[in-house]
């Protein structure tokens, strides 16, 4: 029997010939990425509870301050400096203030064919360049970060091809909104999503990220995409080679297989307070809204902020509407004002705030009063995700966000 | 043996209700822990009692990695969890840090919330009413996790 690329990778991981789905492994984590959202609390346990503290090879080791930067009050400051101090002694990469830890990653980090741990559930982002990447808590990421080593199950895969094209105005994140609403919230728990087929190969790395981020809303374990040309060439770019090229065999097996044409997606949104409620834009047209964000590590890129700016060009954003960008990191804020798009944003009535976790995080800033509404490119619209719980988030792509702050209300971009 | 009563929630209970965001940063669980489910439940951290259960359905502690979520649940003195399924990062977590993440199918239609119910975690089996219901055994590896009382004990009594 063939295996899948996730498979391949854990085998790799586990120093075996072959895995398949179901297998439980020991392996060898390539690298290990833990933000501010939980790493304080595996400094506190790495230091009081650990019999022989050591790390087993910080070299693997990435801690990036993202998620309330800067910080909001003395308790998060202090937070930061615990991780900030523990990173200079033990002398581990650290990044505060350059962007959201999955960016960051993408950017300098993740190589093809790598098994990598991040203490953050969107760490399946990084399957855009072939990567196997996965969501655990701290005390996983502990383990790992002293043993060099942790277990997996090996996942089922759930195969989805993509062919055709999308059509003007619909773009890959109501493609992955669209499935989230057709496999559900648990639809794919504890599995792989690997996109294939012309509409995969098609797709930007950054717009496969869009897709691969999402993964684990339908409760997967991880998405992923076959490297090809693209994620070689994306590489190459940041200076990086793939660790391995691994594609999935002709005879691997898949515990289902969908079938996507492009052309008939819809723009959608996903309904307040549920994932995999997600209908067309057009059956919510209307509903007022109080806050509009582009952003986060599911469509913060330079992809989507193109899209944005070709929308509010000359054009102005509703009266009573706060429109706030957040570049994913950096390096997109940086091309975003080469490109003349910052100035478009801010004549347009934006706010454009540092690169970070921002609004989708719903605790550092932006943060949406009582009664509120706000139409999102973040990654979750759980109640009260984006500030006090009797508040909604409606989730749609940077077009529907971009063409809704204008309206004052949600609408289509096309 | 010891009865407990339930806490019963309903289908994709997702780690921000469990625990917003805007807690995480606080220096610790103990601090974290008066705001368990206060987006949907906000006196829960000031009722519960020690010893008692959560019956919930599918995908239960979806979400986020945040390991805090099981964390304060089991510093409120939650015994265990019991749902029908649960997602795949809270499961590990809670196995990980010894709170108990029991996969019960029957449980959900058989709990009301309020009623007692008798948890025998060494046979893996729940009485509810009259109805014993078994449930689904923990793989070896997390079975050995959670009888070191978590895995920083593991590591610490295996490995290091």
């Amino acid at each position: 029997m063939g295996m899948t690329i996730s498979e391949k990778i854990i085998a790799a991981a586990a120093n075996i010939d072959h895995a398949k789905a179901g297998d439980i492994h020991t392996v060898s984590i390539d690298r290990m990425m833990s933000n501010d959202g939980t790493t304080h609390l595996t400094i506190d346990m790495y230091n009081s509870m650990l019999k022989n503290p050591a790390i087993a090879d910080k070299s693997k080791l990435v801690f990036i301050i993202d998620h309330n930067m800067p910080a909001d009050s003395p308790k998060t400051a202090a937070a930061h400096k615990k991780i900030r101090d523990f990173a200079k002694t033990h002398e581990i990469a650290f990044y505060e203030g350059k962007g959201v830890c999955h960016q960051i990653m993408m950017e300098e980090y993740v190589r093809s064919g790598e098994l990598i741990f991040g203490a953050d559930s969107h760490t399946c982002t990084y399957g855009a360049l072939g990567a196997f990447g996965t969501g655990v808590g701290n005390t996983d990421f502990l383990y790992a970060m002293v043993t060099g080593r942790s277990w997996v199950l090996v996942p089922e895969t759930l195969l989805f091809h993509l062919s055709g094209s999308f059509r003007e105005g619909v773009y890959p994140r109501d493609l992955i909104l669209t499935i989230i609403g057709d496999i559900g919230a648990g639809g794919a728990s504890y599995k792989t999503m690997e996109f294939t087929g012309s509409g995969a190969h098609a797709m930007s790395i950054g717009h496969r990220m869009a897709l691969t981020n999402m993964a684990v809303e339908a409760g997967a374990k991880t998405g992923i995409f076959e490297p090809d040309e693209k994620a070689v060439e994306y590489l190459s770019a940041h200076g990086r080679q793939a660790k391995h090229l691994f594609k999935s065999d002709k005879n691997a097996r898949y515990e289902k297989e969908y079938f996507y044409d492009l052309g008939k997606i819809e723009p959608v949104v996903a309904r307040p307070d549920n994932i995999d409620d997600v209908v067309n834009v057009e059956s919510v047209k209307d509903v007022k809204i109080d806050q509009a964000f582009i952003g986060s590590c599911n469509s913060g890129r330079i992809e989507d902020l193109r899209i944005a700016a070709e929308i509010l060009k000359g054009q102005r954003i509703a009266d009573h509407v706060r429109l706030l960008i957040s570049p994913a990191s950096n390096s997109v804020y940086q091309k975003a004002l080469e490109e003349g798009l910052m100035g478009i944003f801010i004549d347009a009535g934006a706010m454009v705030v540092n690169s970070n976790c921002s609004v989708c995080w719903g605790s550092c800033q932006g943060v949406i009063g009582e009664g509120e509404v706000l139409i999102s490119t973040g990654t979750r619209n759980f109640k009260g995700r984006a500030g006090h719980k009797e508040s909604k988030v409606y989730l749609g792509s940077a077009a529907t966000v971009a063409a809704s702050a204008m309206a004052g209300k949600i609408v289509r971009a096309v | 043996m010891d009865r407990s009563q339930i806490w019963k929630f309903n289908n994709n209970v997702d780690t921000d209700q469990i625990i917003p965001s805007q807690y995480l940063l606080l220096p610790t669980i103990d601090e974290m822990k008066a705001f368990a489910f206060e987006p949907i439940l906000p006196d829960f951290a000031k009722v519960v009692k020690s010893g008692d259960i959560i019956i919930a359905g599918e995908n239960f502690g979806c979400g986020s990695s945040r390991e805090q979520a099981p964390r304060i649940l089991k510093e409120l003195g939650i015994r265990a969890v019991i749902a029908m399924s649960f997602s795949r990062i809270f499961f590990r977590n809670a196995i990980n840090i010894g709170l108990p993440a029991i996969i019960c199918k029957e449980a959900y239609n058989a709990a009301h919330h309020g009623d007692q119910a008798e948890l025998d975690l060494s046979k893996g089996s729940l009485k509810i009413e009259n109805n014993i219901l078994s449930c689904t055994k923990l793989s070896p590896i997390m079975q050995r996790i959670l009888d070191h009382g978590g895995l920083v004990s593991f590591l610490n009594e295996e490995v290091l």
